[in-house]
């Protein structure tokens, strides 16, 4: 029998038993769709978590104020005041691995534009600091160095910080009150979205002078943080050492007794968040790989049905010239187009699904062509394995008997 | 109604009549019946030359089923030679024998055997789709083997809508479309009425007439009457092989019958 034929063939006996055969296509859809589900929502959310670190920038490393133990009792980290202006300088200057600094601190503050407040934090830092952590301006440019130097009060709005005091209209150029002080608007960030470690809002933010905000609006001559970009994404490993040992020299800090600082290395927050991402997926993957097994075994059990209740027109077949090959190759085939229509429609079925999940719970979904090409080889090996049995089974029919089965 | 048959149309071994068609000898079968060993054929020895019609009679469990089997390459002897066309067909594989099945034997059974919903010209076609015929003549030669059997308005009827001699018209269309060397009728008329059963035997015959070999099991005598030859089976051998002195001409006989409300 030719191969067309056979497929004309099995079309047909599976048409013959339709709402039969769609149950029996019902596990394949199912584990299809849940395979493709699994693997879009993975893929979106590992692409996310990416993107959001890329924009971070990997190659960061994040310097920051140590937790102070006052008599055994552990206060929250940004209270040492030993990391200081010159450390950020000093970083730059001694470790090879590092490319830039951006000397930094904060304050929570209200914000005031005519009719419109909002409660920010605001960042105190050196014009540097828009290029390590790679965060484009939407309109107006940095405050400059010599803003710095004498402590002018302008101020780099956030894209939250924008929206609520500005709504639609230009801040540029406008005078916001930050606490008491009056602050000329320069520029504003381009939105970043949130954080991918502690989801936070990192457009909530409106960014100064270090200077201006450490006299003018805290009254701190310290430092509660230093971003350090490292030469490469490699390099922030052995930039990590290097601060790390530069920095309890400069702090004289004996050995055996613990940091006063803090580093984090970016690089590490991305590889943890792939790897939690991975684990994931492939538990995911292999739920949805089980729901394929059975839709394989759904379909083993339907065969075997179908040959027990086939059994004369085998035997007709037989008669007629059949050829076990033939025979075999009709009940294979007719399971090769279960997998490949339960397939067809388990892909659908499965985009489908991980677009409603993105639109209803906004998850970021990415389905890959391997996605689809895997589950469709999938469904149709699984078709092929579990419909062989049946069909070796109806192969091996004695031509005799199975004319006289009633 | 012209019917092209190729025992006479084709080869020289088909025209030397003395080579028989189906020569089988000492033929034994044994079947192992739970703890008893049954001996269905306990020595079968006939010839059968070309452009025969032989009836094989015989109570049931007598063995002519066995033999039928057997001779339709079916089933294969415990021991015993059977030479289809002068090839021994003990020593051919399961594949050869279904060629020759596909091939050089055609099948007409009690129970008519067609497949449920599919169309008298599709059944009709099934024995070409193992031969690997391409589509356009598969419908062609169907058509024309339903024709042979006075189907051909019956075409796209599905076996449900047809009545038994219908039926079996089919089954018999469906035995002729690879244009056997003989045909092989298991009780043919064992499903219909007696005026049908006649109307089947005056295909059978003007098939026979035009050289096409037919070996037919039955156990009405009346229906044996229409063969040119009657072998009688019991306990699994031949019990009785005569020629039929003038046999029933079915065209006749059915002048006799009252016909039917069709």
């Amino acid at each position: 029998m030719d191969l067309s034929s056979a497929f004309v063939l099995a079309l047909r006996a599976l048409g013959r038993n339709k709402m039969r055969s769609i149950l029996t296509m019902l596990g394949l859809i199912i584990g299809v769709g849940a395979v493709i589900a699994v693997i879009g929502i993975g893929e979106g959310a590992a692409t996310k978590a990416q993107e959001q670190l890329a924009a971070l920038g990997s190659n960061m490393l994040f310097v920051g104020s140590g937790s102070v133990n006052r008599y055994g009792l552990h206060v929250g980290s940004f209270q040492t005041k030993t990391l200081v202006l010159a450390d950020a300088r000093a970083i730059v200057r001694e470790c090879p691995s590092v490319s830039a600094t951006a000397p930094g601190t904060g304050t929570g503050q209200q914000v005031v534009y005519g009719n419109e407040n909002w409660a920010t934090q605001i960042t105190g830092t050196e014009p540097q600091y828009f290029a390590v952590r790679n965060w484009p301006f939407a309109s107006g440019t940095s405050f400059s160095d010599d803003d710095v130097t004498q402590a002018a009060t302008v101020a780099v709005l956030g894209d939250t910080v924008r929206k609520y005091l500005f709504g639609s209209r230009n801040p540029i150029g406008e005078t916001i009150r930050i606490g008491t002080l009056p602050f000329k608007v320069v520029g504003v960030l381009t939105p970043k979205g949130t954080s991918p470690g502690s989801g936070q809002d990192q457009d909530d933010v409106i960014i100064a002078p270090l200077t201006t905000v450490q006299k003018k609006l805290l009254g701190q001559e310290w430092l509660r943080w230093i971003m350090v970009s490292a030469v490469s994404r490699q390099a922030s490993y052995i930039a990590q050492q290097q601060i790390e040992s530069l920095l309890r020299d400069r702090h004289k800090i004996r050995s055996g007794d613990p940091d006063d600082f803090v580093v984090r290395n970016m690089a590490d927050m991305a590889d943890a968040a792939a790897e939690q991402g991975t684990v994931m997926t492939v538990l995911l993957t292999i739920v949805a790989s089980i729901a394929l097994l059975v839709g394989g075994i759904g379909i083993m059990n339907i065969m075997l049905v179908s040959v027990t209740e086939r059994t004369r027109e085998i035997g007709i077949r037989m008669a007629v010239g059949a050829t076990e090959e033939d025979v075999r190759l009709q009940f294979l085939i007719e399971a090769l187009v279960l997998g490949l229509i339960g397939g067809t429609i388990g892909i659908v079925f499965g985009v489908t699904s991980s677009l409603a999940v993105s639109q209803g719970l906004g998850w970021p979904i990415r389905i890959p062509l391997y996605a689809i090409a895997l589950a469709t080889i999938f469904a149709m090996a699984i078709a092929l394995f579990f419909g062989f049995y049946p069909a070796r089974r109806a192969s091996q029919l004695n031509p005799i008997e199975a004319l006289r089965y009633e | 109604m012209a019917i092209v048959n190729p025992v006479t149309a084709t080869s020289s071994v088909a025209a030397d009549v003395s080579l028989p068609l189906v020569e089988v000898h000492d033929l034994r079968k044994n079947y192992q019946l739970g703890e008893t060993e049954v001996h269905a054929l306990r020595g079968v020895s006939v010839r059968i030359k070309p452009g025969d019609f032989v009836a094989i009679m015989g109570a049931s469990g007598s063995g002519k089923s066995t033999f039928m089997n057997i001779l339709g390459c079916l089933d294969k002897p415990t021991s015993g030679r059977y030479l289809l066309e002068g090839t021994d067909v003990a020593a051919l594989s399961k594949k050869e024998l279904a060629r020759i099945r596909n091939q050089k034997i055609g099948f007409v059974f009690q129970g008519f055997n067609l497949l449920g919903r599919t169309t008298a010209l599709e059944n009709t076609e099934l024995p070409m789709l193992y031969s690997r015929t391409n589509k356009n003549d598969r419908e062609r030669r169907a058509r024309e083997a339903l024709a042979q059997v006075g189907l051909a308005d019956r075409a796209d009827h599905f076996p449900s809508q047809l009545s038994g001699g219908q039926q079996q018209r089919v089954a018999v269309a469906r035995a002729l479309v690879n244009q056997p060397r003989m045909l092989l009728a298991d009780e043919p008329t064992g499903n219909l009425d007696s005026r049908t059963s006649v109307e089947v035997m005056e295909i059978f015959q003007k098939l026979n007439t035009d050289g096409l070999t037919i070996i037919l099991v039955t156990h009405e005598p009346d229906i044996a009457q229409f063969a040119k030859r009657e072998i009688v089976f019991r306990d699994g051998q031949i019990k009785r092989d005569d020629v039929v002195e003038a046999p029933h001409v079915a065209g006749e006989v059915l002048k006799t019958m009252p016909t039917v409300e069709d």
